[in-house]
Parts: C-alpha cells; sequence; structure tokens
C-alpha cells in the first residue's frame, strides 16, 4: 500500500491499528460463524453417541418388583466385566483379529502389486484395469454380500457347478470355510479401493528419483521393491490403518451371511455382538462392548502406527 | 520376443486374471437377471438361458405395489440431500479452518480428526438410544440428519481450500470492505467447485452404501434404503425362493447408478484418494 504524505503526521499510526483489530476480530467471527453449522451437528451426532454410549456402560435397567416400573441404576463396571465374561463376545474378538491377521495382509498385498504394475511401464490397457479393479467399491457392502452369497450357495454357485462332474462338493457356507468366504468379499471390495490410493502415491514420485537407479541399470523390480515401494510406505501405513479400522467394525457382510448361513451367529463379530445385546433390550451391555471395541480399534491404530515408524526410522 | 515383451505379457497377462476376479460376480449378476428364479439354480452360472429379464424387471418395478421403486427413491433422497448439506457443511468448515487463523484453530481441527476414526458402528447404536428419547426413530430425519456431517468432508475440503484460494485475493477483497462470509460464498465457493464435486461423490457414496444407520434406525420398510430393502428380502429367500430373481434383479438395479456416476466423474474420485493418500 502507498502511505501518502497527509497521511503521515497524524492518521498514520492509528490507522493500522484499528485496521488490524478488526481483522483479527473479524476473522475469528466470521470463522466460528463458517464452522457453527458443522460443528453443532458434529457435536449430536458424533460427541453426543460417544458420550451416551459411555455413559448407559456404566448403567443397568432394574425393576422394582417383577411388574414394576423399570429403572436405570448405576453399574459400576458390571456390563464391562460382563461383556469380558461373555464367550460370544470375546470368541468374536479373537474371530476378527484371526480375520484381519489373514485378510489385510492379503488385500493389501494384491492392492500393492497391482498399483506397481499399473505404474510400470509395460502395462497395457491401464485405464481398463484401473477401472475394473475400482468398479467393486461402487458395489454397496450388502449388494456385494448378497451376489457372493448366492456365488457360494451350493445349489445356485458356478463354482460348485463346474466342480460337481469331478465330485468335489465343496460347502463355501459351512463353518471351517465362511470366514474365508467373507474375508473374500471384503477383499473383493476394498482391493481397488486401497490400491487407487497407493497407486495416486506413486504417481507423485518425481521420476528423477529413479531415473539415475534406472541409467545405472536396474530392472523395473529392484526399482519397484528398493525405491517405490519405501517411498509411498507412508501411504501403505494408512491403508494398514484404515484396514485395522475396518476389520473390527465389520458387520455388513457377517450380517448379510448370517441370513444364508447358520455358521454365522448373532455375536459374529464385536458389532454383531454389541447390536444384538441393544436388540434384545441390553442397552448396558450393548454399549459396553460397544466402547470396549473402539477402545480396542484406538489401541491397535495406535500400535501399529508406533511399530510402523519405528521399522521406518530404522 | 525381448525381456522387455516377455515381462509386459506376463505382467499384463496377470493383470487380466485380477480383472476377471474383479468383474466376474458382476458379469454373474448381470447374467442371472436374465433368468427365471428356477433356472437360477439349474442352469450354468456364467452362461444365459432364456430370457427372462423383461419379466424379472416387471417383478421388481411391481414387487409390494412399487415398494422396490420406494426403496430406490429413499436411497436417491438420503444421498442425494445428505450429501449435497454434508457438502456444504464441509466446505464452510473446511474453509474456515484453512483460512483464518482463531483461537482454538487446531484443537478444533483435531476433534474433527478425531471423528474421522471413530467407527461408525460404535455411532449407530448409541444414536439410536438418543433419538429414541427424541421420539425421532423411524423417520426420513433419523437417517438424513447423521448423514450431513462428515468429518473426513472437512479434512477434504480443508485441504482443497488451502490449495485453491490464494490469500491475496482474500485480501484484496477486505480492503475492498467484502465481509469474509460474503467473501466465502461469491468466490471461494466458486474456486473450490471442483474439490466440491469429489466431496459430494464421496458422500453419496457413503450414504448409498450405508447400511447399519437405516436398519438400527428404521423400522417401516415404506422407509428403508435399496440396501436394507434388499437385505430384508434376501432374509426371506428360503420361506419364498422365487423372490431369488426380484433379489438378483433388483441388485443389479440398484448398482447402476453407482457404476454410472463413477464413470462419468472418475476425474473428481481420483483427485480425492489423491488427497488421501498425502494424509499423513
Amino acid at each position: 500500500m502507498v502511505v501518502t504524505a497527509s497521511q503521515t503526521a497524524a492518521g498514520a499510526p492509528a490507522r493500522p491499528r484499528v485496521a488490524r483489530r478488526r481483522r483479527a476480530n473479524g476473522s475469528g467471527r466470521a470463522a466460528w460463524l463458517l464452522l457453527a453449522p458443522f460443528l453443532v451437528g458434529f457435536a449430536v451426532f458424533y460427541v453426543g453417541p460417544v458420550v451416551v454410549a459411555v455413559v448407559k456402560s456404566f448403567t443397568t435397567v432394574t425393576r422394582t418388583s417383577t411388574y414394576g416400573r423399570p429403572v436405570e441404576v448405576f453399574a459400576g463396571l458390571g456390563n464391562y466385566t460382563a461383556a469380558l465374561g461373555d464367550a460370544g463376545f470375546v470368541g468374536s474378538v479373537g474371530r476378527v483379529l484371526l480375520f484381519g491377521v489373514i485378510q489385510i495382509p492379503i488385500m493389501l498385498g494384491l492392492a500393492l502389486v497391482l498399483a506397481l504394475a499399473l505404474d510400470s511401464a509395460v502395462v497395457r490397457l491401464r485405464r481398463f484395469f484401473r477401472l475394473a479393479f475400482f468398479l467393486p467399491y461402487a458395489v454397496p457392502g450388502v449388494i456385494a454380500a448378497v451376489m457372493w452369497g448366492f456365488f457360494y450357495a451350493p445349489n445356485l454357485s458356478p463354482v460348485n457347478q463346474l466342480l460337481d462332474p469331478l465330485g468335489i462338493h465343496p460347502d463355501l457356507l459351512s463353518g471351517n470355510v465362511i470366514l474365508y468366504s467373507i474375508a473374500n468379499i471384503v477383499t473383493w471390495t476394498f482391493t481397488g479401493y486401497n490400491m487407487l490410493i497407493l497407486y495416486s502415491s506413486l504417481q507423485a514420485i518425481p521420476p528423477q528419483l529413479y531415473e539415475a537407479a534406472r541409467l545405472d541399470g536396474a530392472s523395473g523390480w529392484v526399482i519397484a521393491w528398493r525405491i517405490k515401494v519405501p517411498v509411498i510406505a507412508p501411504s501403505l501405513v494408512l491403508t494398514g490403518v484404515f484396514s485395522i479400522i475396518g476389520t473390527f467394525q465389520l458387520f455388513t457382510e457377517p450380517q448379510v451371511m448370517a441370513g444364508v448361513s447358520s455358521a454365522v451367529s448373532s455375536s459374529y463379530t464385536p458389532s454383531m455382538a454389541a447390536y444384538a445385546q441393544i436388540s434384545a433390550q441390553n442397552h448396558g451391555l450393548g454399549a459396553a462392548m460397544s466402547v470396549l471395541v473402539t477402545l480396542l480399534i484406538a489401541v491397535l491404530s495406535w500400535l501399529f502406527f508406533r511399530i510402523t515408524r519405528a521399522r521406518a526410522a530404522l | 520376443m525381448t525381456t522387455s515383451h516377455r515381462s509386459s505379457f506376463v505382467v499384463t497377462t496377470a493383470m487380466f486374471v485380477a480383472a476377471v476376479y474383479f468383474l466376474l460376480p458382476v458379469v454373474w449378476l448381470a447374467i442371472s437377471a436374465t433368468k427365471s428364479a428356477s433356472d437360477l439354480s439349474t442352469t450354468f452360472g456364467l452362461w444365459f438361458s432364456g430370457n427372462h429379464l423383461g419379466q424379472n424387471l416387471h417383478d421388481t418395478v411391481t414387487f409390494g405395489d412399487g415398494l422396490y421403486l420406494r426403496w430406490l427413491a429413499n436411497s436417491a433422497l438420503y444421498s442425494i440431500v445428505g450429501a449435497a448439506a454434508a457438502t456444504l457443511l464441509s466446505a464452510m468448515a473446511g474453509y474456515a479452518l484453512a483460512k483464518f487463523t482463531f483461537r482454538g484453530r487446531s484443537l478444533t481441527f483435531s476433534a474433527i480428526l478425531a471423528g474421522v476414526l471413530v467407527p461408525p458402528t460404535a455411532l449407530a447404536v448409541p444414536l439410536f438410544l438418543m433419538l429414541a428419547d427424541a421420539g425421532m426413530t423411524n423417520t426420513v430425519w433419523s437417517v438424513l440428519l447423521p448423514s450431513m456431517i462428515s468429518p473426513f468432508g472437512v479434512y477434504l475440503a480443508r485441504v482443497y481450500a488451502a490449495a485453491s484460494v490464494p490469500d491475496e485475493l482474500l485480501e484484496a477483497g477486505r480492503i475492498d470492505g467484502a465481509g469474509d462470509v460474503r467473501m466465502f460464498y461469491t468466490v471461494s465457493l466458486r474456486l473450490m467447485a471442483p474439490a466440491l464435486v469429489t466431496i459430494f461423490l464421496f458422500q453419496f457414496v457413503a450414504i448409498w452404501n450405508n447400511f447399519l444407520l437405516p436398519l438400527v434406525m428404521l423400522t417401516s420398510d415404506r422407509l428403508y434404503p435399496v440396501t436394507l430393502g434388499l437385505y430384508t428380502l434376501n432374509t426371506q429367500i428360503t420361506r419364498d425362493p422365487d423372490l431369488k430373481a426380484v433379489v438378483v434383479t433388483g441388485s443389479l438395479l440398484s448398482i447402476i447408478p453407482l457404476i454410472l456416476a463413477f464413470l462419468a466423474l472418475q476425474r473428481f474420485w481420483r483427485t480425492g484418494l489423491a488427497a488421501g493418500a498425502v494424509k499423513d
């Protein structure tokens, strides 16, 4: 701004201060005005339920007499000890742990390999492949599970129709296999999504970074594993954390499978167990289960960050 | 064949195998939608047998006096209105966090980011208890209002606002005496427009695919979105095998709008995923 001679004498010292104050105040107020609608909704639909869940988890409903009015009373840690003593709930936590240990590495490994292949110079029809791999993400979880449910059903499955003449009759909905059948649905749905996240980071790597290695005669494989993978490690960690969170929330796919397979119980996953308790009007116990799962997710995500970061630092 | 040609061939072949895996169930669904309920279990799943597509479409559309169409309309309502509102709220909040300095900014942003990590399954059930106290369960609002809040949308909007709205422009506006809020609606919102399409698209898909929230909130099947409707039909198949054709055809119809939206708006979801990738 050009300051003219006439302003400098009296006006100048006062004006900037006024202007600065106006801006700072105005900015602060405008910012809160813009934030307010979201924050109100966030308080009601995010913070509110968290508070309710925590409060409810410490209460239980009792009746003064058999036909008396139900009264909500403080239960201390009763719901938590009940949840931890519930074989179904504890079993469901073990089940999703097993699920995650097997499914997440397979899914992310596949996503990484596909992303590296798409990023390399050797693949044709790149656009087609990218779309084909990502397509399942546009299919709602319920529809994906219904679809694969048909695919698994012994009397409908094209797999069974092909294997029948050979005398092989696999039942992909039976007790030993159903966990892997569900893992397949999740892998099918989310591999492309994770692949695109990794692919975007690969595309963001400046070519100079591996140009020198290429001139030195390094092969595509060496460049991929020695240079590209370490560079996109933060994105891999991110997809890993999202996958852990997703695994512990597993609900839709097993819930749909419960309709077509007797091997899926109503407390097959922690989320299903919590939902089943709420449906049965055991609000306190259901809330305690939700809180426990959320804490477990937080701890595991944090551990995963810590471990991967420590290894990246080496 | 040179080495590079051979490796190109090997990799491309492997990619084709992967593509078959990802496309096959959808191909199966499309083929199955052309079959009668009895042919579904008696003929080979991956090839055609007779043409019942017209009959199946008719059965699906007229199912329960147009209940299926009602579900589709509900899904469209929840997704379009919910995503539009979520986009506007996210844009306002993200812009405020990116372009203003004020006390409590980083604390607010951290709280919103923590919201991204809270599992929706942990929220849905206590939310039901809250809304039940308010007598709001089993209403359109019980699904629509929670869908309007997207912490991830705020995160994306903040990234985009920082990148697309130049500070100099805001300075110039302020010197001209334009109010900060007015400037957001007249100038900044327009500059952020491409990014807003991305936020809208992601929230639209999230709402369209949502299952737990409507499952918990809704008891009246007239309010169901299509995912919940097809889920309930699927649980009745063992009792009424003829429903199979409706479930298959209904599933196919319900994913067509999403697939078309993804194909038409490819550019936008790619930028969204790229922004998600640099989130560390």
